[in-house]
């Protein structure tokens, strides 16, 4: 797939979460990131949710708990189609299967992570052992090497929405602590990728060493507003 | 039955813990602690799936974070020398071999060392998130479950009746009776709890082998 380019003339910041996303339209492939509530992208989703847009199919680790990150979409009946690794505690999904409206698919947890990567970055296939006689190895291609593997493909999208803690106008990005874990992966594969960020900084505002996710992967970036950053199991000491 | 799968780790070891029953080893470990402060420290490192190295138990109400949490969503704090890393590498880390141990809750494992533990066909369907992948890489995967099921079935099988998770892949199983080794049509008996004999395991005699010594030791 031909990668979007942007000229030089062109800045990559939005003004405003729906400044960023007023392209996006029905029936698109929509990447997602965050591992249950961690490091998810608040503002695009509820612009999304907002959005008269449906008939998405939405590729995300988890698909949104009682009523908060990408649930709304579901309530809202935007999903047609999830991929994603866990979907548990969902009574938003759990309805929407048993009518019908949606058909998820589940994917082991490193194979998706891989998918996605390789997506990005040009690998055509790729053999792992994970799935080898589950259900997950339905009508796929084993091959022998110093144990039984699975032939995969790469997953892709036509928009990631993803979160980092810093970022700059060229859109080098910083995530903070285990807020990582999808984001810089689905940035990559993605034909276009929407960063929102808690501290948008001038460009060079990030030490080139401590550069997570090089500019070069996003096409979008927008100053984020009012994070909920909510903990999704509070345990403490005592 | 989680001091058994304490008692497996080596110092400076790394380690996954599964959601559920495994990640309360922290909670076993930090009692160990404040009981004995002055018995060495294992120095694990232990790795949660979603890009956490160095994982160390809960937080306190001022360090809860919520961009700091494992592989079930809870909140955690970090030990010295910890990093995060994003979900590719996570499980490059596990499936590439770098990870001593994996530890994860069963439904079943049978005598070829076959693990079922994501799915009941008929009940909701929650997905496998990272347990296929866990289950290969680790230089040892350990099943830490509950010896009966509420009806007083073994877990322990001949072959595994529920959906597997992956072939071949389990090296220990410590339930609440004792320690097994699944392997080749057989589950070699390492320890039994005090107090067991192999009778009580509800477990097929021609399933069953003893250590070569043959006799079971018990602890």
């Amino acid at each position: 797939m031909s990668r979007p380019t942007t000229p030089r003339t062109r800045s990559k910041v939005y003004d405003s979460a729906h400044a960023a996303l007023a392209d996006l339209t029905s029936g698109i492939r929509l990447m997602s990131g965050g591992f249950g509530l961690c490091g998810i992208p608040e503002n695009s989703i509820d612009v999304i949710a907002d959005m008269p847009i449906g008939n998405l199919t939405v590729i995300s680790n988890n698909i949104g708990n009682s009523g908060r990150g990408l649930a709304k979409l579901l309530q809202r009946r935007q999903v047609h189609h999830a991929i994603c690794t866990y979907v548990g505690g969902n009574p938003d999904l759990e309805q929407q299967i048993l009518n019908g409206e949606i058909s998820v698919e589940l994917v082991p947890q490193g194979t998706f992570s891989e998918r996605i990567r390789a997506a990005g970055l040009g690998i055509r296939a790729f053999y792992t052992p994970t799935g080898v006689g589950t259900v997950v190895a339905e009508g796929k291609e084993v091959r022998m090497f110093d144990k039984p593997c699975l032939l995969e493909y790469p997953l892709d999208a036509d928009v990631a929405i993803i979160k980092a803690q810093r970022g700059d106008t060229y859109g080098n990005l910083w995530f903070k602590e285990a807020a990582r874990n999808f984001s810089p992966l689905m940035a990559m594969a993605a034909h276009t990728t929407i960063v929102e960020v808690e501290e948008l900084v001038p460009l060079g505002g990030i030490p080139a060493e401590d550069v997570h996710l090089p500019g070069i992967f996003v096409q979008r970036i927008y100053q984020g507003r009012n994070y909920r950053n909510e903990i999704e199991i509070l345990k403490v000491q005592g | 039955m989680l001091g058994q799968v304490i008692d497996l780790f080596t110092p400076g070891c790394s380690v996954n813990l599964g959601i559920g029953l495994p990640t309360t080893i922290l909670d076993v470990l930090a009692q160990r602690h404040a009981n004995d402060p002055t018995a060495p420290d294992l120095d694990m490192f232990i790795q949660s799936e979603n890009g956490v190295l160095g994982v160390a138990g809960r937080p306190t109400h001022a360090e809860a974070s919520p961009t700091l949490i494992n592989a079930g969503k809870e909140t955690i704090r970090v030990r010295p020398g910890a990093s995060f890393f994003d979900s590719a590498l996570s499980f490059g880390m596990i499936r590439g071999g770098h990870i001593d141990f994996c530890i994860l809750g069963g439904m079943e494992v049978d005598a070829d060392g076959n693990l079922a533990n994501w799915i009941v066909p008929g009940q909701k369907i929650t997905g496998m998130g990272g347990a296929m992948d866990l289950v290969h890489g680790a230089r040892h995967v350990v099943v830490v479950m509950t010896h009966f099921t509420k009806s007083g079935e073994a877990k322990l099988k001949e072959h595994c009746t529920l959906p597997l998770t992956g072939m071949h892949c389990v090296h220990t199983v410590v339930t609440d009776l004792g320690v097994f080794t699944p392997g080749n049509g057989r589950f070699h008996i390492r320890t039994l709890a005090p107090g067991i004999t192999s009778a009580d395991l509800n477990i097929p005699a021609h399933l069953l082998t003893l250590e070569d010594s043959g006799h079971a030791s018990t602890t």
